[in-house]
């Protein structure tokens, strides 16, 4: 069991490590072993996988706002927004989440884990659920 | 050494990746100028239409210097300027995004 301190001091430490990471990337060039080119690639695909992801969010956010006209304002508004937030997310956790992996490549070292995937389908769940509610109540403007 | 011709053919998978992705960006792009252009011919929206544009030119210009050099059969790694300029594309459509709504 860990303590909200101590999971702070670690999600600092992470952001931290991140941010060093990003700020001098010829360390990661020199560290480690260079994988196979197979296993680099494979990488790539699927940080393409997570950004063409965050661009299907960011597309349904202006679907949203443009083709919902009979939604309540602050409905189609906040909704919208929902998903552009959640796409720009995506899209920065994605580029983090290659570099991460490419790091424990070269180190030899398990891939990170990641509990991003969970939460996004917990969001997407709930932006799904509000939409239901929506239509079945007929929250119109 | 793996061999050079490799069955699983991953350059190319890797290279059509690419090409599905501007694809996804340029879907992005005709929405986002289609938002800024619902407010007319005000400054504003011909900027917004004009942002858009640029973003998808910039989006295209870096993956297909990527699609290129994945056309060799060993082709060297994705650098970090090039992940970084095609994740900072799709953020700025989002930023924009969030400015036009109306």
């Amino acid at each position: 069991m860990i303590t909200p301190a101590q999971a702070a001091v670690r999600g600092f430490r992470t952001a931290a490590d991140s941010l060093r990471r990003w700020l001098f990337p010829e360390r990661i060039r020199n560290e480690g072993e260079t994988p196979d080119y197979r296993f680099s690639l494979a990488n790539e695909r699927t940080f393409l996988a997570w950004l063409r992801t965050a661009l299907a969010l960011v597309g349904g956010g202006f679907a949203v706002s443009q083709f919902l006209p009979d939604l309540h304002y602050v409905l189609r508004t906040s909704i919208a927004l929902a998903l552009l937030t959640g796409g720009a997310l995506c899209a920065v956790r994605a580029v983090n989440h290659w570099q991460q992996c490419e790091r424990a490549m070269r180190r030899g070292e398990d891939l990170p884990a990641s509990r991003f995937p969970a939460l996004l389908a917990l969001g997407l769940g709930a932006v799904a659920a509000v939409m239901v509610l929506a239509v079945a109540l007929g929250w119109g403007r | 050494m793996p061999p050079v011709q490799d069955p699983g053919l991953q350059p190319e998978r890797t290279r059509l990746a690419w090409r599905r992705t501007t694809l996804s960006a340029a879907v992005v792009v005709v929405l986002a100028a289609r938002e800024a252009a619902r407010r007319g011919a005000a400054p504003a929206a011909l900027l917004g239409v004009a942002l858009s544009v640029g973003l998808l030119l910039v989006f295209l210009a870096t993956a297909q210097r990527r699609m290129h050099q994945l056309g060799s059969a060993r082709p060297a790694d994705l650098v970090p300027a090039t992940a970084l300029l095609v994740t900072a594309c799709t953020v700025a459509l989002a930023v924009l995004g969030a400015v036009t709504l109306p």
